[in-house]
């Protein structure tokens, strides 16, 4: 029986995806068949992109059925590749132009207080993400997606890092488990990925091999940032270690997989969790870097997230993950420095352009000094402020 | 008879049939441009010693009715959709038709639903020549196809009331569907087993009918009231075991919708409301039952409350949340044309604060100024929208009828019409460089907002002043489009025969556009 190589999603509750069935055959040509809720309009394009992309990859007799509910070019591009790639062992990679607004690299100290999680293999979350302004989203290769989707998960997650625009969210992979997660970089890190998370981090020397695998693709040397995720007993013991390592700008926890290696479970109150949140805290601060919570899984229930961001924000945490858009607002908000903090910083700000205009070397308010990183740190707040509780 | 002839350019620069299944139109001549000199309708004077003396009028079935009423071939036949999708009239009236033998029937409905797909069997046999009302479902695609004998004829909710109250279309037989009658015809949709709400869509039918019937599952004792139509009105009342199912009233579109970006563009909606200074104390707003309207509703709520405001008014599709809005004292009254389950029928019965009102009243054009015209603002949703405003609500891009017209267009008299529409849908962009059909000019649109961005028509110079340093993503409209046209590709245009099928009226009864045939 001949080799049938398939890829994608198709049903009636699919919606921007396409399911792609490649069979080569030895003579006939190309045979592509297009069944789309678009097909009116769209039609000479996609077939006209299929032969392309076939071409590409030197295909000249095949079946291809192409079953489509909307699926945009990307889309499209990466289930012929993923299918294909089923059947014939090639290095070779389909890639259509970047966006210019995937081109931008982010700092160091940029705001991540919210980082949206959308599983990698679903395109329709994606298209829109960014509208709903988070601060990072995270196209993630490693839960939310099924062990048999995992090969062309990968393949769509890098062609969304070229094609979709995220609006300024900082742009986010998250990695499977080492040593998979160790391949997924193949695909990820020549295409503008501005940071990596790296799951189940539990010792210095695993995020160092990602670090390592990194430099060594990162050919453009586009700047690449680090959020290992702390989800063991063994992970938060070794927590300042990992947040010191090159490039590890954020240190976050995971508490699903926490509470389940300390043999517990969660509660509403987070006792049997708050040892691992201060270390996580306490480490990321030793290590000048940021501390970022766990997602809150509960969408409804928007009550319990606003007390779950005040805990957060009090122990310490400058952010955290959501797995909703509706929960970004309130995160943002949440986080936003309180009118105790603002007043603080302002006179902290204040008092050091009274100096420069002065041209004071040192900085005081009131009897105490204030040093440079102070100065910084109370500029944020009041960024954060400005910022903060604006979703616009 | 050709269904459409003599084809002009109108005023919105639309080829349009001067003639429509044989009788005479006027072109649409731009907006406030036309207005009818004539005296109206002139239905048949009736003497009450032609009725009975005690008043009974129940005869023993819809078939005896009809007969008694003098049903024949090319006669016009009315009803009205107050239960939506769960309607059962329509289609026992042109079975009873088919079995007399009778043919070329006009049915004239306030809207049809997919529940009336029986009606297509009677549209190939002749028995309906065609339909004059709002298409969708199975019915829009068959229209669409151009299978039906006649032109469709689309009217708005306001535009129906007038084309029978100006004489334009004279209704033969009106068939009215009351959830509670008397043997007199008293009636009333809020009484009996299967209660639906006001009967707002039927008052002019009553008025104008050569002979009006009622259809009831219920008997109240005389009288049965309140009587939104008079007994006074009927001619027959009938009994039948059942005239409707009130739960297929409301549909899945009557649940506040979870998308994220739909809560989005309905959030956009609130925010714009509120920074172009609409949102005061005593506000008068229309808010509809759709998913993202409930949840402009959400919002606006929140910040009335926020603002300890309310409003004097909401003019629904009356829905669970416009009642919890009156209960929770956000909003002084409720008019209802329309009732979306349980909780809103029992506020119509139990709170005077909760009026039904007539359509003639909130959209008709000949009204000595209609609601529509105080609201301050109304949200919409579109199937299609263009670069100069211009707005579609009965088609989608390839041409095919899939939605009722409804009060699209009556409610383009707003103080400030808001249409709430995602920038694409399955990769087809919504906003096009002209629209596919016109039911609303761009003249009257004042704002679209979807998830990626606001665009103000820029004649309303006022809203673009007030809302300029309101922080929301304000954008020239052609941005909007570029921007939704790198993410779609453009798509190719579809492809429509010349031949038409229906026409869209506009308000005042002149012909805006021309709906054709969709090949394949």
């Amino acid at each position: 029986m001949a080799k049938i190589g398939t890829a994608g999603n198709y049903g009636k509750e699919i919606r921007s995806d396409c399911k792609v069935t490649i069979e080569l055959i030895k003579s006939g040509g190309l045979k592509i068949e297009l069944i789309s809720k678009v097909k009116e309009y769209f039609e000479d394009h996609i077939i006209s992109l299929t032969k392309d992309e076939l071409k590409f990859f030197g295909i000249k007799n095949a079946k291809i059925k192409i079953e489509d509910r909307g699926a945009l070019d990307y889309v499209i591009a990466a289930r012929i590749e993923a299918a294909l790639k089923q059947l014939v062992d090639t290095g070779k990679e389909y890639l259509l132009s970047i966006i210019p607004e995937n081109t931008n690299q982010t700092k160091r100290e940029r705001f991540r207080r919210s980082r949206l999680y959308l599983p990698g293999n679903t395109p329709k979350l994606a298209l829109n993400a960014g509208i709903h302004k988070p601060d990072g989203i995270i196209l993630d290769l490693e839960d939310s997606v099924a062990p048999a989707k995992k090969a062309e998960a990968a393949i769509l997650v890098r062609n969304t890092l070229r094609s979709v625009n995220f609006y300024g969210a900082e742009r986010m992979v998250r990695i499977n488990q080492l040593p998979q997660g160790l391949d997924d970089l193949e695909l990820i890190v020549p295409h503008n990925v501005n940071l990596i998370l790296v799951p189940k981090c539990e010792t210095v020397e695993q995020i160092k091999k990602v670090d390592t695998k990194i430099r060594k693709l990162n050919k453009k040397n586009h700047k690449i940032w680090l959020m290992p995720i702390i989800e063991s007993a063994l992970g938060v013991i070794n927590s300042f270690e990992i947040a010191k390592s090159d490039n590890v700008i954020a240190l976050a926890i995971g508490l699903e997989d926490y509470t389940a290696d300390l043999g517990t479970q969660r509660t509403a109150e987070g006792t049997e969790t708050f040892f691992a949140r201060s270390q996580i805290v306490n480490s990321a601060r030793a290590a000048k870097i940021q501390p970022i919570d766990s997602v809150f899984s509960d969408v409804n229930d928007m009550e319990a997230l606003k007390q779950n961001i005040l805990i957060s924000k009090s122990l310490g945490f400058d952010g955290m993950g959501c797995i909703h858009p509706r929960q970004i607002p309130l995160i943002h908000s949440g986080y936003a420095p309180n009118d105790v903090e603002i007043e603080k910083a302002q006179r902290i700000v204040n008092a050091y352009d009274d100096a420069k205009k002065k041209g004071l070397g040192v900085v005081s308010l009131g009897s105490k000094m204030i040093d440079a990183p102070v100065v910084k740190r109370a500029q944020q707040t009041l960024d954060k402020a400005k910022f903060g509780g604006s979703k616009q | 008879m050709k269904k459409a002839d003599k084809f002009v350019k109108n005023a919105a620069e639309r080829m349009v049939p001067t003639i429509v299944n044989g009788k005479r139109v006027i072109p649409f001549k731009g907006i406030n441009k036309y207005k009818p000199t004539h005296k109206g309708a002139a239905p048949r004077v009736p003497t009450c010693i032609d009725y009975p003396k005690d008043g009974n009028k129940i005869v023993k079935s819809l078939k005896d009715a009809l007969i008694k009423s003098g049903l024949k071939d090319g006669m016009t036949i009315s009803t009205h959709h107050h239960y939506r999708n769960g309607d059962y009239v329509a289609n026992m009236i042109f079975d009873i038709a088919a079995e007399l033998g009778i043919k070329d029937l006009r049915w004239f409905p306030s809207a049809s639903f997919p529940c009336h797909a029986p009606i297509i069997e009677h549209l190939k046999s002749g028995v309906v020549h065609h339909i004059e009302g709002s298409l969708n479902g199975p019915l829009g695609d068959f229209c669409s196809h151009g299978k039906m004998k006649g032109l469709g004829y689309l009217r708005s909710h306001g535009g129906r009331y007038r084309a029978v109250s100006d004489g334009e279309v004279h209704i033969d037989i009106a068939v009215i569907a009351a959830s509670g009658a008397d043997m007199t015809g008293n009636a009333n949709g809020v009484l009996g087993k299967h209660p639906f709400g006001p009967v707002s869509f039927s008052k002019t039918d009553v008025k104008n009918a050569d002979r009006t019937i009622i259809v009831t599952d219920s008997m109240i004792d005389y009288p049965c009231y309140p009587w939104e139509i008079m007994g006074n009105d009927v001619d027959f009342v009938v009994v039948v075991d059942e005239i409707g199912d009130p739960n297929k009233i409301v549909s899945g579109t009557t649940r506040i919708t979870k998308s994220p970006d739909r809560l989005l563009i309905a959030e956009l909606c609130a925010k714009f409301v509120d920074a172009a200074g609409i949102l005061k104390d005593g506000i008068n707003f229309q808010a509809g039952a759709g998913g993202t309207s409930l949840a402009f509703v959400h919002f606006i709520k929140e910040m009335m409350v926020e603002k300890g405001i309310k409003a004097r008014s909401v003019i629904g599709g009356s829905t669970k949340f416009l009642v919890d809005m009156m209960k929770e004292g956000l909003t002084d009254y409720i008019f209802d044309g329309q009732t979306f389950g349980l909780e809103a029928l029992s506020s119509l019965r139990d709170n005077p604060n909760h009026i039904p009102i007539d359509i003639f009243d909130i959209y008709d054009f000949h009204a000595k100024g209609n609601m529509v015209r105080m609201m301050d603002v109304i949200v919409l949703g579109s199937t299609e929208v263009d670069v100069n405003f211009n707005a579609n609500c009965v088609t989608h891009s390839d041409g095919r009828m899939l939605h009722g017209i409804g009060g699209f267009q009556n409610c383009m008299l707003a103080k400030c019409t808001i249409l709430a529409v995602p920038s694409f849908r399955d990769r087809i962009p919504v906003i096009k460089d002209e629209v596919t059909t016109l039911v609303a000019p761009g003249e009257l649109v004042d704002v679209i907002i979807t998830e990626r961005g606001i665009a103000i028509n820029p004649r309303r110079k006022d809203l673009i002043k007030a809302t300029k340093n309101s922080g929301l993503p304000i954008r020239d409209i052609k941005d909007l489009k570029k921007e939704v046209d790198s993410i779609c590709g453009i798509p190719a245009k579809p492809k429509l025969s010349d031949e038409a099928v229906a026409v869209v009226e506009w308000i005042d009864g002149t012909i805006l556009d021309t709906i054709r045939k969709v090949e394949g």
